[in-house]
């Protein structure tokens, strides 16, 4: 057989050449594009660690952590707040881990294919996207006014696992399907039932990714304003919440309300700063913790 | 006064498997199945890729049904009772009908929690009395010398046909009477399949075995009986010997001697 390729007059090497180096033009500027985008959030990440470190330097010591609010910024300190956020964590993170856990298992492993299952599937995706205001005006109406919780620490914790209860879900779903169906079997041709194989094969290696998913969700609510400021939290409280019913304060709130309030006395920035810092640095480590398990359990299937 | 091959021929059939039909939606994998699997003997399962071997196997312990279309028709009956009978718990029979995967599948747990996995989730506590039970079925299985140095690693340290002799301890711990296997060495390189073949030919003197499987030579060397299928449906049954040297039916003949399949 005869060989028919004709030689292409764009293909010769004069032509190629010019174009490999429009590429590689295009290559370079498009990496310097891209590089830009990453830096600039990193930039402005990097602006705001910067203000709010130099205008905390001096706020922020042993007095600042352990004393009552108070109107004069010298006496001011967040002691108040930062039991509060603690107390409202120990509400969110049970109730939303049992809760998201048991929806997410259900959802997984008992609910066959169905209307119902697309519902609830749809409805929790729906969920994670509205807006936290409007979480909180759920809170109010439900926890607040219809069971009589006021704005107390159950009200706003109850509100809180609502707002997170979504990512907790979602990611134990993720956690639980990522469990080999060759170990369920190996479970169930033992004669182990549902539950059995669930709490013993499924639950245990799906554990590090629900852990993950959960010290995620509570990181998001330590740091949620809106809900909160809607289930009207008190500008200034001077006692510190003793038990679950009592009215109380939280970090973010303390930051908003600090902010509004610098047009009345200005060193109420710095007060806003330094509890920035402190509820910063308490989210890095949530983040950190999380990070750590997640890489320590890394598959070993 | 009966002769001994008669007497033989009188072990008793721990299955007996009747118009046994199995549809994946409207697909029909197996068709008017007629078999019986006798005790204390082992029975391989011989067929070309897709021709309903694995699915009938994992009918035997209801596995079968973790998909969710499967719809069945026909009796297998379990020492004389049906196993689609609705009072049947299927959780029982389970236990006394012990399987062997086709890839490894040890849980990521300790040597030893894969071994007593079974016994503890049936209710034993006592840790002396699982200790026991797991060196017992580790030996049963060939692998206690090799492991019983490091019971508390994990089992994914082992080697595939480690994994899988593991796997056989973990089904001889729950004592059942059968074993099934579905191509238990089709994972495994050559010295590792040799000695699970090696330990199947142990473990037939004490329980029922079936076994899927892609070679012949291996159902050859290892069956009492041999049962071949094709498309779903069962061709030939009979003494592995007699398949082997006497097919009956041309198709058989063909798939045996290497024709297709």
């Amino acid at each position: 057989m005869e060989c028919k390729i004709t030689k292409n007059n764009e293909l010769n090497v004069e032509n190629l050449k010019k174009k490999i180096k429009k590429r590689i033009m295009i290559d370079k500027s498009a990496k310097l594009v891209f590089l830009l985008s990453a830096l600039f959030a990193l930039l402005v990440l990097g602006i705001l660690i910067y203000r709010i470190f130099t205008q905390s330097i001096g706020w922020l010591d042993i007095q600042f952590l352990t004393s009552k609010l108070s109107i004069f910024p010298e006496k001011a300190g967040i002691f108040g707040a930062i039991v509060g956020s603690f107390l409202l964590m120990v509400i969110v993170a049970p109730v939303t881990i049992i809760l998201g856990v048991s929806t997410a298992i259900y959802l997984e492993e008992y609910s066959s294919k169905g209307r119902l299952q697309t519902l609830i599937k749809t409805n929790i995706s729906n969920l994670a996207g509205v807006p936290s205001v409007i979480f909180g005006l759920l809170g109010l109406t439900v926890f607040g006014r219809l069971l009589n919780l006021g704005s107390s620490i159950l009200a706003g914790g109850l509100t809180m696992s609502l707002l997170v209860l979504p990512i907790v879900v979602v990611a134990s779903q993720e956690a639980i399907r990522a469990v080999p169906g060759f170990l369920r079997d190996a479970s169930y041709a033992m004669g182990a039932s549902k539950w059995t194989t669930i709490s013993r094969v499924v639950l245990p290696v799906a554990l590090p990714g629900i852990l993950t998913g959960s010290i995620l969700a509570l990181s998001r609510a330590i740091g949620e304003t809106a809900p909160l400021v809607v289930l009207g939290i008190p500008t200034l409280i001077l006692k510190i919440p003793q038990n679950i019913m009592d009215d109380f304060t939280a970090l973010p709130i303390q930051i908003y309300y600090w902010t509004l309030d610098t047009v009345l006395t200005a060193e109420y920035a710095n007060l806003a700063a330094a509890t920035i810092v402190v509820l910063l640095l308490m989210l890095f480590t949530l983040n950190s913790i999380a990070i750590i398990i997640r890489n320590k359990f890394q598959r070993r299937y | 006064m009966k002769t001994i091959n008669e007497l033989k021929d009188e072990k008793k059939a721990i299955f007996s498997i009747k118009n046994l039909n199995l549809w994946y939606g409207n697909d029909q994998a197996l068709k008017n199945i007629n078999i019986d699997i006798m005790e204390k003997e082992v029975t391989a399962i011989i067929g070309p890729s897709g021709c309903g071997k694995s699915t009938f196997i994992k009918t035997l312990n209801r596995m079968v049904e973790m998909i969710p279309i499967v719809k069945t028709s026909g009796e297998i009956l379990y020492h004389g009772k049906n196993i689609f009978d609705k009072g049947f718990g299927v959780e029982e029979l389970r236990t006394t009908v012990g399987m062997v995967f086709q890839k490894p599948n040890p849980f990521p747990k300790s040597i030893y929690e894969n071994v007593v996995y079974g016994p503890k989730i049936h209710g034993i506590k006592d840790k002396r009395k699982l200790m026991e039970i797991a060196e017992e079925s580790l030996k049963s299985a060939a692998l206690w010398d090799e492991v019983k140095d490091r019971l508390n690693d994990n089992a994914y340290g082992l080697s595939g046909g480690q994994q899988q002799r593991l796997c056989i301890a973990r089904c001889l711990a729950i004592q059942p009477d059968v074993l099934l296997m579905d191509e238990p060495t089709s994972a495994l390189d050559p010295i590792a399949t040799h000695r699970v073949e090696g330990l199947i030919e142990e473990l037939k003197n004490h329980y029922t075995i079936v076994i899927v499987t892609h070679s012949m030579h291996q159902a050859a060397r290892i069956s009492d009986n041999t049962a071949f299928f094709l498309s779903g449906d069962l061709i030939e049954f009979g003494k592995t010997q007699a398949i082997f040297s006497k097919p009956r039916d041309k198709r058989t003949e063909d798939y045996i001697t290497g024709r297709f399949g």
